[in-house]
């Protein structure tokens, strides 16, 4: 495997009598996502300050590219973490400067960019962010959501190759929260900087997040995949995942993908061994085409927009759904067999292609669409029985999508 | 049975074992005290040091010019006006005294040498103290508690160069100016109560003015002013800078609280310093 771009080796931090860091191992690997996640006081953005060089560890070493902070001259050790950016938990925001300052001030005293070069950046940055408005306005005069995201276009300013957000969506609304994370994907996908960010929006980032490593009681006690996380047996789990989860998806009202299994367990244990369901697995095809063509965040909330449309559909009818990946969503209908499925499959076909696309498009009218983008929609369906695995049957129905939607469009307008 | 004395043991176990005398408790208290005090010298030394030689990195120009503004500038209202009282209450007294030995004719003389080597750098440092050292103070501490110098620190920002250099920079550069303001509108002030308003002859008071000062005695009051404001400077700016470390409280209450402890320690400090460097110059 690659070295990682930093490792944690038995780091241990204290305050006084207060164990905040107790043997920490981690590692986090380059041009990814990695999320870190806990309970409120776990020591979460400790252990980000630690990566930043803010706080030095009590005992253990820290390895940037393999080789430890502690061995590095202060030179190598400057130019390890003048790679890094880092957004704060407060947004520590210069209050006696307005919005413009604050995102323009590292690259005027760090840089030796032209003012217009620097304008440039930095209005880009803030039309990105959505701050237009408030350009010449004080972080006093700006809400907890828009100061929060001043920080997070003075962080992204720089171009970073690696990126701290230390809770980068607490004190936003639904849609702004989604907007955020969506933004992070975009740039972490756009400009290829290593994303390591602190966040409680679960299960949001598991959808924009390569690596997931959950503190615990003071220890790292899981790495790995936010799909690995699915499967893993603590504690944490009970005190940290399932609480969190219960204020997810306030738009779609889809199900978390942990909400999902035990719904599709609870309901199968009802069921006699005989008795089928049927799972349909919908997908958006080339998405990195449309992401290319309408942008991260647009494409973030058309799919949101298709996942809502998908689940008040089936769950008319009795179904459940959830999103399985970034562009995959899973609906169980558990009192259908294989006839009944494909019929309904049919229904939702011709009213998708009559409205469930517009809408789809609808979600994000304000955007700029270019002049042609081709949408395709594919289903597929299996059949289980309450002994087959959920996942079999996932694949199983994934094996068999064909396309069920197409939008077309050109300049005389919308062709489904 | 005998208590343990392993490392761990803390002191209060200890105290809780061995009757602790009072003189013994005072002993460690001054200790802990004379402790304290030379490692916040040294440290305040090292800071000195270090934001003083970032005053002439690029980009700074602009920074002390700002910083010249609030600290110098905007002080030179109030310097102007208790030097003005300061030169006026110093011409009443200085006649009344001078007159019981038919000398009102060295007035001049009396306010000019003591506005210009004592009371003129003195009085112009404790008036910065208190107007622009502990906005220092109260500023840097409010950037130290929000994260607002971590963040500098995260942006490869030197907080020292950012924050602290212009600060000392436009110090040292406004505190003889002011100082020198301050004396020029004392020994005006001295004109108003001893020749305008109680009759002293006005070339006799002009003449006394121009004949007693030396140039040596402008440099002393000057050196003194430099003195103050590397003094003034420093001790609300680290002050400041550390107002998260005090052991005493913590946010807000630990900025105001810096801020108190930064006015009395510079004024302290300027009369202890203004000794030292009379001492030194006489």
């Amino acid at each position: 495997m690659d070295i990682p771009l930093i490792e944690f080796k038995d780091v241990t931090k204290r305050f006084g009598p207060l164990t905040v860091l107790d043997r920490v191992n981690l590692q986090i690997y380059e041009r990814e996502v990695t999320t870190i996640i806990g309970l409120s006081g776990a020591g979460k953005s400790v252990l980000l300050k630690h990566i930043i060089g803010l706080i030095r560890p009590d005992k253990g070493d820290i390895f940037f590219r393999g080789k430890a902070y502690a061995e590095m001259s202060r030179a190598e050790k400057a130019a390890c973490l003048s790679q890094m950016s880092y957004m704060f938990q407060d947004n520590a925001l210069f209050d006696s400067m307005t919005v413009y300052d604050n995102i323009a001030l590292p690259l005027r005293e760090t840089t030796n960019l032209s003012k217009a070069e620097i304008d440039r950046r930095v209005m880009a940055r803030i039309e990105q962010t959505e701050l237009v408005d408030a350009v010449h306005k004080y972080p006093s005069e700006l809400s907890g959501g828009m100061q929060k995201r001043v920080a997070l276009a003075r962080a992204l300013v720089m171009d970073a190759r690696i990126v701290l957000f230390d809770e980068p969506t607490t004190g936003q609304d639904p849609v702004r929260k989604n907007a955020i994370l969506s933004m992070v994907a975009e740039y972490q996908k756009k400009l290829g900087f290593t994303a390591i960010m602190v966040s409680h929006a679960i299960p949001d980032v598991y959808f924009i997040s390569n690596r997931i490593l959950a503190l615990y009681d003071h220890r790292i006690v899981f790495q790995g995949t936010p799909q690995e996380l699915e499967d893993f047996d603590h504690p944490f789990k009970d005190e940290v995942i399932h609480s969190l989860e219960g204020l997810q998806e306030e738009l779609t009202g889809l199900y978390s993908r942990r909400q999902f299994k035990v719904r599709y367990h609870a309901e199968l244990r009802r069921r006699a061994l005989q008795e089928s369901y049927i799972v349909i697995v919908f997908s958006l095809k080339d998405m990195d085409a449309l992401i290319d063509s309408l942008g991260y965040e647009t494409m973030q909330e058309a799919i949101r927009c298709m996942g809502t449309y998908i689940d008040k559909h089936f769950g008319a009818i009795g179904g459940f759904s959830t999103r399985l990946d970034i562009n995959e969503f899973a609906t169980v209908l558990p009192y259908s067999d294989l006839a009944e499925a494909e019929a309904i499959l049919k229904d939702f076909t011709m009213d998708f292609r009559q409205q469930g696309i517009r809408d789809i498009l609808a979600c994000r009218r304000e955007a700029s669409l270019p002049e042609c983008i081709e949408f395709i929609i594919s289903a597929g369906f299996a059949q289980g029985q309450p002994i087959t695995s959920m996942d079999s049957v996932i694949e199983s129905a994934r094996s068999r999508q064909k396309e069920i939607a197409r939008l077309l469009c050109d300049a005389q307008g919308l062709d489904s | 049975m005998a208590p343990t004395t392993d490392s761990r043991s803390r002191p209060e176990d200890l105290e809780r074992h061995y009757p602790v005398l009072l003189p013994s408790r005072l002993f460690a208290f001054v200790g802990r005290k004379a402790i304290s005090w030379v490692n916040n010298s040294g440290a305040s030394t090292i800071f000195l040091i270090l934001a003083f030689l970032m005053i002439f990195r690029p980009r700074q120009f602009s920074k002390i010019v700002q910083q010249l503004y609030y600290i110098g500038a905007r002080s030179s209202s109030i310097i102007m006006l208790v030097s003005l009282f300061t030169g006026m209450v110093l011409g009443l007294q200085s006649y009344y005294a001078l007159v019981k030995f038919g000398a009102q004719g060295a007035l001049g003389t009396l306010v000019a040498l003591s506005l210009i080597r004592e009371l003129g750098p003195v009085l112009t440092a404790i008036m910065i103290t208190a107007r622009a050292g502990s906005a220092i103070t109260a500023e840097i501490g409010i950037q130290r508690i929000s994260e607002q110098i971590d963040a500098l620190d995260t942006m490869r920002i030197n907080p020292l160069r950012y924050l602290i250099s212009p600060r000392i920079a436009a110090s040292i550069i406004s505190f003889p100016l002011l100082t020198a303001l301050f004396d020029l509108i004392g020994i005006f002030g001295g004109y108003i109560s001893g020749v305008v308003l109680l009759g002293v002859n006005a070339g006799t008071y002009f003449y006394r003015v121009q004949a007693s000062v030396e140039i040596k005695d402008i440099t002393d009051g000057l050196i003194k002013a430099l003195v103050f404001a590397v003094i003034v400077a420093t001790v609300c700016s680290f002050e400041g800078y550390f107002a998260h470390m005090r052991t005493d409280s913590h946010g807000a209450k630990a900025v105001g609280l810096s801020t108190t402890s930064a006015v009395v320690l510079s004024c302290v400090l300027i009369l202890v310093a203004d000794y030292v460097v009379t001492s030194l110059l006489i």
